[in-house]
Parts: C-alpha cells; structure tokens; sequence
C-alpha cells in the first residue's frame, strides 16, 4: 500500500505519463495538414482505439461492473443500439434504454 | 458567428448530455477512489492532472493493490495512449484563428473523448476560426463534470442502491457507443468495426499493450482498406 508523498508522488509521475502522449501529439500535429492522408490515417486509428478501448470497457470492465454478469452487460449495449438505430440515431434514447435495462435486471438478480 | 455565439453555443452543447455522462462517469471514479483509501484532494486533483477515466481508474485500482510504481506508471500511460492519435487529428482543426500556437499544449491537458467526439460533430458547421474558441469552453465545461462527479461519488459512496451505481458507470461505454455509431462516413465505420472487434482480443493478450496494438492494427487496417472512398 502506497501512502503519504509516495502517493502524491506516483501520481504525479501517472499525469506526466499521461501528458507525454498529449503533449507529444500536439508537436506532431503541427507536421499534419488536415485532410492529408496522414491524417486520415490517424483519424482512423484514433477511432479503431476509443472502440477497442468502449469494447473492452462493456466486455471486459475493470472495476465494479465486473459484478454484472457479462450476459447483461451485451443485452443492455444490445437493447441501447437498437433503440439507437429505430429512433433514427437520437443518442438519449439509446443511452436511457442501455443504462435503465442494465439497472432493473441488477435489480430482479439482486432479488 | 461571433466568438461569444461560438462560446455559447460550446457551453449549450457540452451540457447536455456531455456534462451529465461525466458527472455520472466520474462518480464512478469517486466512488472507487474512496473505496480505494485515497484522498478526496487526490482525487480531485487527479481529475484535474490525468483527466482519463480509464487511466484514473487503473491508478485507483493498482495503488489500492499495492503494484509497484513502475507498473501502476506503465499500466496508467499505455492506457492513455489514444490522446496521441486523438490529438493529432483534432489540434490541427483548432490552428486556425488561434495566434499563439503554444496554447495547444495547454489545451492538449483539456482533451477527452467526450471534446474530441463533441468537435467533430460541431465543426463542419462552425467557421474555421472560431474552432479553438468552441473546443476551450466545451472541453472546461466537461472537465467541471468530471470534478463535480469525483466529488459526489467520493460521498456518495454506499449512498447509492447498488443496480444504481452500477448504471451510472455504465453509462460512459453506451453514451460512446452511441456516439461514435452516429459516424457515416466509411473509414470511420469501419475503423470502430474493426477495433471494437481487436480491442476485447488483444486486451486479453496484453492489458498494457492492448489499447495501442488495436490503434495501430484495426486503424491502418481500415485507413488501407477504405483509401480509395476517403
């Protein structure tokens, strides 16, 4: 268990770390011209990143959603797509049915 | 447009749904922190200084298990990689009309999925010189949703029915699905095909390496495949 400065300290060093890659993202930007195929390329990658990284995130959470089992997780993103694609895209829709179906079947499993 | 209606309408954009998915987000992360024995101004302050739920969560996570630094440092950074890519496809959409260049690395420290997302949504409708203006208030406006979460989920920890708190931390991997599942354009729909199918896979191989792998993979992947549609 990490206390007192330590903490503060490792944390620090977890911001820096974090900043590096922003950091070094805005010195690279300034050789990309928008529109140019490099960067389309990068534009690809950082979406194929965030959907990797929302996938992980519903399959295999870290963190308290690991109570829920994984059948409820995929039947609620499930249910929020289709509700997603039949309302013609709207955004709120789809996110109150994922998020509301995933609380009541917690709710019927916790009895 | 003026530069205030940009403000404004940043301001109205990011809370909506923006600023409620952090809130609910970040009480998550609160919840976790407290859990975990950190401070509530460590907490904060890491909202402030990491500002990536992801990342948070791990440090949250790790410290609380007593990993050694270079791990938890390791663990924290690689999954924060995507800030790279995302930045270089969004800073050069703010240089127009921005005179000082060097405050793209202060507004590299604002940048988050949900700026990022929320940017490229509202560009092509926005003129060019009023990008920078858009991105600063949207992406502050977030940010005050993500320590406003931190702060009521490091009390409300316990307060809350158990199916309640775990909707809440549901709701940030819905609200991204959603809102990248609105993109039509074709390398785009095919790079988040291909990398939520990578991104699950190559976690279980590496849950460091993970995230970049996919990045680089399923994105090229896609950018290759689709050239020719660009």
């Amino acid at each position: 268990m990490t206390e007192g400065v330590g903490i503060w300290a490792l944390l620090l060093m977890a911001a820096l770390a974090t900043y590096l890659w922003r950091g070094l993202g805005v010195a690279l930007s300034t050789r990309v011209q928008a529109g140019s195929a490099l960067f389309q390329w990068v534009n690809c990658v950082s979406y194929a990143m965030l959907a990797g990284l929302v996938a992980r995130m519903a399959l295999l959470p870290i963190g308290s959603l690991t109570e829920v089992p994984l059948v409820d997780r995929v039947g609620a993103m499930t249910l929020a797509f289709v509700v997603f694609f039949v309302t013609r895209r709207s955004i709120l829709p789809g996110v109150l049915a994922g998020v509301i179906s995933l609380i009541i079947v917690t709710s019927i499993r916790a009895g | 447009m003026t530069p205030r209606d940009v403000a404004i309408r940043a301001c109205r954009d990011a809370l909506r749904i923006p600023s409620l998915v952090l809130i609910s987000g970040f009480i998550g992360f609160g919840s976790l922190a407290h859990e975990s024995g950190l401070d509530l101004s460590l907490a904060l302050i890491s909202t402030v200084i990491v500002w990536s739920q992801p990342g948070q969560v791990a440090f949250a996570e790790l410290s609380a298990a007593g990993a050694t630094a270079l791990a938890i440092v390791l663990a924290v950074s690689l999954a924060n990689a995507r800030f790279l890519p995302m930045a270089v496809s969004l800073m050069p959409l703010l240089r127009p009309g921005l005179k000082r260049k060097a405050w793209l690395y202060l507004y590299a420290q604002l940048l988050s999925v949900n700026s990022w997302a929320g940017c490229q949504r509202a560009f092509p409708q926005l003129p060019s010189e009023s990008h920078h203006i858009y991105f600063v208030v949207f992406a502050a406006v977030c940010m005050t949703g993500g320590v406003i979460g931190t702060l009521l989920g490091y009390f409300a920890t316990g307060a809350l029915p158990r199916p309640v708190a775990l909707g809440l931390v549901f709701i940030t991997p819905v609200y991204f699905a959603m809102l990248f599942a609105g993109n039509r354009a074709r390398p785009v729909v095919v790079a988040l095909l291909a990398g939520a199918v990578t991104g699950p896979i190559l976690f279980t191989v590496s849950p460091d390496w993970g995230v970049l792998a996919t990045g680089l993979l399923a994105g090229t992947g896609a950018w290759w495949f689709t050239r020719d549609s660009a």
